[in-house]
């Protein structure tokens, strides 16, 4: 039962790293790149404009999809190593 | 064969496929009802979901919107999708797990409070209820233009189709159906934009279109763009934004808010694993992008096409005679939609930006006088360039009738989405949770019939009577969602230490301070002319306009619910194990009403 109980604590503790992992790069191509760094960008040219509106346009949206199926395929790896998946 | 003819083929054979699937698969209990049995596979779910989410805006609005404001409107493809990031990894699958019906169930049971539960339900009426004004306004003009009847009578074929697959199918006949919406409707949007994109670029995927050479020019087409607007004293299509603060909050209200839409969240309630939940969020997000990947290249393509028809030759040289203006203008001139007024009486179309309060435009002022232009002589409503683009790229026929069918399963499948999330939140959390706990499955089910029966009259009158302000009411929707329901909904699975207090407070001080942010500029109950201030940005606070206030709200929901929840008692033990059990996706089993 305490082995259990740690082992579930452990498992939230991952959880919670990964989501934490996944949001900064989540902001970062979005509100950083996108918005705010897009000045620092504006060297990188990309079809007659600049890395930044690229990814206001694109690079952000390219990258969700990129970090929710990184997610659910850990998540769900997770989920067995620690025997909490449903049967 | 007319073009008539051609889009009551589209629209009509649409329409029997939808009302087909309803009818095999007609809902017999209140679980296939509210979440479809809970046996959605989770690709179809994530096919639904797009449907659902993706409205008239996504559809109609949207590529207009950044046509006009350029990189500025990035926010809304950012922001309409970052948000299925947040449900993926803060909401869904613990919301699954939990394993009930609705959003207020959780609410409710989390906070372990009938206040609680109803002020959600409160949010949750009065977000759906706004969203779901613009889906029937949407459907209305899609009918009028494409079927040429009335606006009202069009709107009455809408109800009456939502009416016979939402009622009868419930979550299940609406699931199925969104599946067959989505296909319909993503078709719609690319086959004219691949077509668009060939005739520019000779590329045919538009995404990789936006970032080509114009074939024409020479140039990359973001630069040729770019060029023809400044021309014409406008600002840069590419340009930078000044105030970053502000366009930073309106994404993240747009995203904050879109993963706090009820209708929405229900859709994860309805695939039968934990696993499924996460996976769901994943293929929803790529159904979505196949649309909104496309959006920014049918913008600027849409916009540098609208700017060579009006200038054959160039922006430096004579605009376009209006006698010899192409058929989709005159068309469209029938709906009101494109207005035309020859100021200097010239007998040609001059269009550029006459706006005196912008920079650019004061600029441009001394260059128009001087080629003896009096003002831009052509309006044109953002809404029409979706609708409006195979007409103005010379398409043929069918692919008119095809984005006439398409507007109309953007629209049509998200109102229904919208309309069952109002009926369980009516027949689920307050007839049986609140005023007769002991109603059979069946009573139940009756009831959550005829309240959606209800909602469909009450969005089709508003349908027919739009309040005035009803653009401004989809930032109030988002405002509400973003302020409210999902700070809740997060700081109950995550924290053990947020009590019902602590909650209810965080509720009511992000809702109020977001609605009373929204009506010190947009009128008192957005009755115009009541507003304090009024709406330019010199009077914002700190810069933050009034539809980037959701975010703000957000963070206020979190700061009082914290600080009330610490200053008073622990949740009791059962409610601190509940949350321990909605973490862990072991023994989910399916979602219940009890």
């Amino acid at each position: 039962m305490v082995e259990q109980k740690k082992s579930a604590a452990a498992y939230w503790q991952a959880n919670l790293r990964l989501i934490i992992v996944s949001l900064l790069i989540w902001a970062l191509v979005s509100y950083g790149f996108g918005i705010l760094f897009r000045p620092l960008l504006s060297g990188i040219e990309i079809g007659g404009t600049d890395l930044g509106f690229w990814f206001a346009q694109q690079g952000s949206i390219l990258t969700f999809i990129a970090l929710i199926f990184f997610y659910a395929w850990r998540m769900n790896k997770l989920d067995k190593e620690y025997g909490l998946d449903e049967e | 064969m007319s073009q008539f003819a051609i889009n009551l083929i589209f629209v009509g054979a649409s329409f029997a496929l939808y009302i087909g699937i309803a009818i095999w698969a007609r809902a017999g209990s209140t679980k296939e009802f509210y979440v479809a049995g809970g046996g959605v596979n989770p690709v179809m779910n994530g096919m639904a979901t797009a449907a659902d989410w993706m409205s008239a805006a996504s559809f109609i609005s949207m590529a207009g919107l950044i046509a006009a404001g350029g990189y500025a409107n990035s926010s809304f493809l950012m922001g309409w999708t970052g948000g299925y990031v947040l449900l993926a990894m803060l909401l869904a699958p613990y919301l699954r797990k939990f394993g009930k019906f609705t959003v207020p169930d959780f609410i409710g049971d989390r906070f372990y409070s009938t206040g609680a539960r109803l002020v959600a339900v409160a949010c949750l009426i009065i977000a759906s209820v706004t969203y779901v004004i613009g889906q029937m306004t949407g459907a209305g003009v899609a009918f009028s233009r494409f079927l040429e009847v009335e606006n009202d009578t069009g709107l009455m074929i809408a109800a009456v189709v939502v009416f016979m697959y939402a009622v009868m199918g419930g979550m299940k006949g609406i699931t199925y159906t969104q599946v067959a919406q989505y296909v319909v409707l993503i078709i719609a949007y690319t086959i004219p934009a691949v077509f668009i994109s060939m005739q520019l670029t000779g590329n045919p995927i538009p995404p990789l279109g936006l970032f080509s050479t114009h074939t024409e020019s020479g140039m990359p087409l973001l630069q040729k763009l770019d060029e023809v607007v400044r021309d014409l004293g406008f600002q840069d299509y590419t340009a930078d934004v000044d105030n970053k603060l502000n366009m930073v909050l309106f994404t993240l209200s747009l995203m904050i808010g879109t993963a706090g839409l009820p209708h929405v969240i229900i859709r994860f309630f309805t695939v039968p694993k934990v696993a499924d939940a996460r996976w769901s969020a994943g293929w929803a997000l790529v159904f979505i992008a196949l649309l909104y990947l496309t959006a920014p290249a049918v913008a600027s393509m849409a916009r540098l096409n609208l700017m060579t028809t009006i200038y054959p030759d160039g922006p430096t040289a004579e605009a376009l005679h209006y006698a010899e203006r192409p058929d989709w203008m005159r068309t469209w001139e029938n709906t009101g939609l494109i207005r035309f007024n020859d100021k200097n009486a010239d007998g040609r179309i001059q269009m550029y930006n006459d706006n005196l309060s912008d920079p650019k435009g004061q600029e441009f002022a001394a260059t128009a006088a001087e080629r003896g232009w009096a003002g831009s002589e052509l309006e044109v409503n953002n809404d029409i360039l979706v609708l409006a683009n195979p007409e103005i790229a010379n398409l043929p026929g069918w692919v008119i009738g095809l984005i006439a069918a398409g507007g109309l399963a953007a629209a049509l499948s998200t109102a229904a989405g919208l309309l069952l999330a109002i009926s369980s939140a009516i027949s689920h959390d307050l007839i049986k949770g609140s005023i007769n706990p002991n109603i059979s499955d069946k009573g139940e089910l009756m009831a959550a019939r005829i309240s959606m029966g209800v909602a469909i009259v009450v969005a089709t009158w508003l349908g027919l009577n739009p309040p005035g302000f009803a653009a401004q009411t989809v930032a109030l929707a988002f405002g509400i969602a973003a302020a409210s329901i999902f700070p809740a909904l997060m700081m109950g699975i995550f924290s053990k230490r947020i009590n019902s207090k602590g909650a209810i407070a965080g509720m009511l001080a992000g809702l109020i301070s977001t609605v009373v942010y929204i009506f010190l500029y947009l009128g008192w109950l957005f009755i115009p002319g009541t507003n304090t201030f009024a709406n330019v940005e010199a009077n914002w606070l700190f810069g933050i306009s009034p539809l980037s206030f959701g975010a703000v709200g957000a963070m206020i929901n979190f700061a009082v619910a914290f600080t009330v929840s610490s200053l008073t008692e622990e949740p009791p033990q059962e409610i601190q194990d509940l949350v321990e059990s909605v973490r862990f996706p072991r023994g989910a089993g399916e979602a219940t009403g009890h």
